[in-house]
């Protein structure tokens, strides 16, 4: 394991060194080219999609598919969705999942990182090869799908949040940056009667802002995003996750099972609704981003890759 | 003071403790006196990781088993040996889930592999910093999409009523359906791997650039060596370690190519290009009911992945590297 995480290193400066020979015309033409192309190829297919989400049926229709040049802003679409209940209700769920998976996710791993991160504790050993070993192999589809519905979660919340609560990978990170605080603080505090807990809670924590709001995030993403978990184990259609509506309603464009006959009954999702799933569906993930992504520094992943 | 100073020790990455290391360790009683809080807070981890992941890993007996979940149960079936593997190997869905599983990983080390190594070089290149940062910013962003928002995004660009096909009928041609053609499907999941991972991907090689002392660009430079002779004789090779790592990493975990990406397109490809390992166990097992054949087909994946891990390790291991785990 090593202990590299977090170590935040110089930015490249701006700028030519005085010894570096002036770009050629040609190669900074070809460079700028190749980036532009690069950051529509990101941003292109989000604008569109916002676009449409934002657009009149009038100019969907007119355009035939994907509007590309604004012909007036309306949020028919939205209204649309939130007068229902089905896409409603798959948000609620959603953000429920990950707010409440987040904590327990974030917390497990915490509490388990910091009991990881003294070698020569009593278990240590077998204790960290129960994370460790979760690398190397996985136990398969099936028996967690018998285990899950053994247990009685089928159907219930717990099921898109127990199975994957914890991630060896963000353990790691938190236990690596754990071990590379200096242990005389913590000597120091144990010395003064702190109890392990306290430790935990008033230094290490802390000290660990960072990193913690980085593998915090890494969940929430993770749970927002997850569809597979949910395919697998809610069959009734009122608990699905935004996932599975996007799924069903977006990609194989099959009216959803709506109670009440509304925008998501049996006519066809219209372009405009379905972009605008899709943009609820990103939105988190991008009010989120530049929160964590100054804290994307190069040593998290070194740390975790070589950990 | 005798334990603070071996624990002390250990942290600073010195000798690990063992019993050699430390001949008066205290009696497991004392041990367990001492370290209870830590145990305590090892719990919740623990049964989570027990209850969702090694117990659900003896769950595989099932695999050895005629397991019916309603007469016999996982106690009550019979034991029928191996033969749930031996009907897999003349199972022809399962050998060409084996061959597009090694064919998407094989395709993907030589066109989606290089490409964060690219885009790490080219965004090292940009000279502006506040450039760097913004196509920074936009490359990662993709990572944190979800499978089902990349597939859907394809779908709207690259489908039969996609972006492409419009403006290919506006202007008279003929539109193609990328998203239901099998032939293609190989290109199509390798530029949404492009897509959504390539820019995250470059981090850890970015990561390695930095770490390469620019004394050497300079001294190169005064020697007379021109910008791509420089790349080639210090760039490369201070990135090699990691491409070599990262390759071996990537051949260790050879038959995970993505598992979500195929289940979501699957229906629309059909099963003869997207059936991969996961799907395979997934559609043999759960949804057509015969649960000790799929926990064959998982488990026959877990054990070979494991060899795998582990002979990619040793390999690691032999050129120098630290591999994803390490002997210390």
């Amino acid at each position: 394991m090593t202990v590299l995480a977090f170590r935040r290193r110089p930015r490249k400066p701006s700028g030519l060194a005085p010894w570096e020979e002036r770009p050629s015309p040609v190669g900074q033409l070809g460079k700028g080219t190749l980036v532009v192309l690069i950051v529509v190829a990101v941003l292109g297919p989000l604008y569109t999609i916002v676009l449409t989400s934002l657009s009149t049926s009038a100019t969907v229709n007119r355009v035939g598919g994907l509007v590309l040049v604004p012909d007036g802003i309306t949020f028919e679409a939205y209204q649309q969705i939130f007068s229902d209940t089905v896409v409603s209700r798959a948000v609620l769920v959603s953000t429920g999942v990950t707010v409440v998976g987040t904590l327990i996710s974030a917390g497990v791993s915490v509490l388990g990182a910091y009991s990881l991160s003294r070698p020569g504790s009593f278990l240590h050993r077998p204790l960290l090869f129960s994370v460790l070993l979760m690398f190397v192999f996985f136990p398969g589809i099936i028996p967690v799908y018998l285990m899950v519905s053994g247990l009685g979660l089928k159907d219930t919340y717990w099921s898109l949040i127990l199975p994957t609560a914890v991630s060896a990978f963000n353990v790691v990170v938190l236990r690596s940056f754990f071990m590379s605080i200096p242990g005389e603080i913590l000597d120091s505090a144990r010395i003064d009667g702190a109890s392990e807990f306290r430790i935990l809670w008033r230094i290490v924590l802390p000290m660990s802002k960072a990193v913690t709001a980085v593998v915090a995030m890494f969940y929430a993403v993770g749970y927002w995003n997850s569809w597979f978990n949910a395919m697998l184990y809610i069959d009734d259609t009122r608990k699905w996750p935004l996932a599975l509506i996007l799924r069903q309603y977006v990609v194989d464009s099959n009216p959803l099972p709506s109670a009440t006959a509304g925008v998501t009954g049996d006519a066809p999702p219209t372009l405009a609704i379905k972009m605008a799933i899709v943009v609820i569906a990103v939105v988190p993930a991008l009010i989120i981003y530049p929160f964590v992504q100054r804290h994307f520094t190069k040593g998290v992943l070194i740390g975790a890759v070589k950990g | 003071m005798g334990t603070l100073t071996t624990k002390r020790a250990a942290r600073r990455g010195g000798t690990p403790p063992g019993p050699a290391a430390s001949p008066h360790q205290p009696s497991w009683r004392a041990q367990l006196h001492r370290d209870w809080p830590l145990l305590l807070m090892n719990l919740p981890m623990l049964l989570l990781v027990l209850g969702f992941w090694w117990i659900p890993a003896l769950g595989n007996l099932i695999a050895f088993q005629d397991y019916n979940p309603y007469t016999g149960g996982i106690t009550g079936s019979p034991i029928i040996g191996f033969t749930n593997f031996a009907l897999l190997f003349q199972d022809p869905q399962f050998l060409r889930a084996i061959v597009n599983t090694l064919s998407i990983t094989a395709f993907q080390l030589v066109f989606y592999f290089p490409v964060p190594i690219m885009l790490a070089l080219l965004l090292n290149s940009l000279a502006s910093a506040r450039l760097r940062a913004f196509v920074q910013g936009v490359v990662y962003m993709p990572f944190f999409f979800s499978w089902v928002l990349v597939v859907a995004i394809f779908q709207q660009m690259f489908g039969g009523a996609g972006l492409l096909a419009q403006i290919l009928r506006e202007n008279g041609r003929e539109a193609v359906d990328w998203m239901t053609n099998s032939d293609t499907f190989i290109l199509l999941i390798t530029s949404q791997t492009i897509w959504k991972d390539a820019g995250w991907g470059a981090i850890i090689f970015l990561a390695a650039l930095s770490t390469i002392d620019p004394n050497l660009y300079e001294a190169a430079a005064v020697d007379g060596a021109r910008k791509w002779r420089r790349m080639w004789h210090i760039t490369l090779p201070g990135l090699r370690p990691v491409i070599v790592l990262l390759l071996i990493l990537r051949l260790g975990d050879a038959l995970n190519v993505g598992f979500e990406q195929f289940m979501l397109q699957r229906s629309a490809v059909g099963s003869e290009a997207s059936e991969v390992f996961d799907t395979f166990v997934y559609w043999s097992g759960l949804r057509t009911g015969d649960l000790g054949y799929g926990a064959a087909a998982g488990l026959f994946k877990g054990l070979v992945g494991l060899l795998l891990i582990v002979a990619a390790n040793r390999v690691a291991h032999a050129f120098g590297e630290r591999g994803v785990y390490s002997r210390s």
